[in-house]
């Protein structure tokens, strides 16, 4: 375990730095013109931020008065007796119910649990490998099928569910494991 | 998502009758409408940091690079689909842009692989066990590194906002194999259709 948390603090403080150095020093020996090729690339993030804007606005705002009106501390009064045991802060549930339907309706909800509880908290901490480990299930499923015009999905659906099943459980554990006080 | 989002106004109406928190609801939902944009902008500098940098890997070749050494895994887990077959070509795009995070350009990859795949299928209204299979990777995220979830880190103030790249990391794989390991086992029991009659 001592291992197996050093290695993945390991790959946490490197990824970025490695990547940031690496990507521009192998494109740029493969006479990629790097400057220009991130300027355009960083062009499409800005226009990706600006977009998912109204749908933030929507979801913390609601999220924001639901908050504020006391529904959330009665809904996590609520779960706590199933949930604690588990060890699933309730403030995660929001983000974990709504990361299968909606990618924006799951980045608003996890940047207003950040909020709520701290970037660092147990609860922010699941919600944030939970958010990373899975997809937005339906929406990939209803694009995908549609587009060759399946109807009859089989078990695509449990499957998939399975796999976000298991990469919540995952997240739960795995942050229990390193972060828990 | 607009059952979910309308419900969520109506049940804070309802819990602040009940309380008598109509300014909390009120305080809640201006302070959440602030913070939206405040965390857009904060969000859109590191988002377009990382995929500037992205984008540089795509031009060095990185996704076709990452795809061909994909080809063979995913040539084992799909033996009903011939070796040298567009369809792996395609898949193995796809899931390489994905673990980049490209997810503008996995989208059409994904759809071509599916339209590839169609051409396989005896019943063309019914998924087959491969289109399942792909599907199952493809939600599960392969993503290596989760820039949306770092950025919104950074913009709320945390204090080591990548610390959970490696968790992540270790929690898509499980959850990868998870999704793998059900579509092969339910694709065994569930029944295939049948066939439909202009075959």
């Amino acid at each position: 375990m001592e291992f197996l948390a050093k290695a993945v603090g390991a790959i946490s403080t490197w990824a970025i730095p490695l990547l940031l150095a690496g990507i521009p020093a192998y494109a740029f020996a493969r006479r990629v013109d790097v400057y220009g090729a991130f300027v355009e690339g960083a062009k499409e993030g800005l226009q990706v931020a600006l977009r998912i804007a109204p749908y933030l606005v929507a979801i913390l705002a609601a999220v924001g008065a639901f908050r504020g009106a006391g529904g959330m501390d009665r809904l996590s009064g609520w779960l706590a007796p199933v949930l604690s045991p588990l060890g699933i802060p309730p403030e995660v549930l929001p983000v974990a119910l709504v990361r299968p339907l909606s990618g924006s309706g799951s980045t608003g909800l996890l940047a207003d649990l950040m909020e709520a509880e701290g970037p660092d908290s147990l609860a922010a901490r699941i919600g944030a490998v939970m958010a990373g480990s899975t997809e937005t299930t339906f929406y990939v499923l209803a694009v995908y099928f549609g587009a060759v015009g399946i109807r009859r999905y089989r078990h695509a659906v449990p499957a998939a569910l399975a796999a976000d099943l298991a990469g919540f459980a995952a997240s739960v554990a795995i942050v229990h494991l390193l972060w828990k006080p | 998502m607009a059952l979910v989002w309308m419900l969520l106004l109506v049940l804070a109406f309802a819990s602040a009758a009940i309380d008598g928190r109509m300014d909390g609801l009120t305080q809640g939902a201006l302070e959440g409408a602030e913070n939206a944009i405040r965390l857009a902008i904060s969000l859109a500098g590191i988002l377009a940091l990382w995929m500037g940098l992205l984008r540089v890997a795509d031009e060095a070749g990185l996704t076709r690079k990452l795809a061909a050494l994909l080809r063979p895994v995913l040539s084992r887990l799909f033996p009903e689909v011939p070796k040298d077959h567009a369809a792996l070509d395609s898949m193995a795009l796809n899931v390489s842009a994905n673990m980049l995070g490209l997810g503008n350009a996995a989208t059409p990859l994904g759809l071509r692989a599916m339209e590839q795949l169609q051409t396989l299928n005896p019943n063309p209204r019914v998924a087959t066990d491969a289109m399942v299979l792909f599907l199952a990777i493809n939600t599960s995220s392969v993503q290596l590194v989760p820039a949306t979830v770092i950025a919104l880190r950074a913009a709320s103030g945390s204090e080591a906002p990548t610390d959970v790249i490696g968790p992540t990391l270790l929690a898509t794989t499980l959850s990868t194999l998870v999704g793998i390991a059900a579509a092969k086992l339910l694709a065994r029991i569930w029944p295939k259709g049948t066939p439909t009659e202009e075959r």
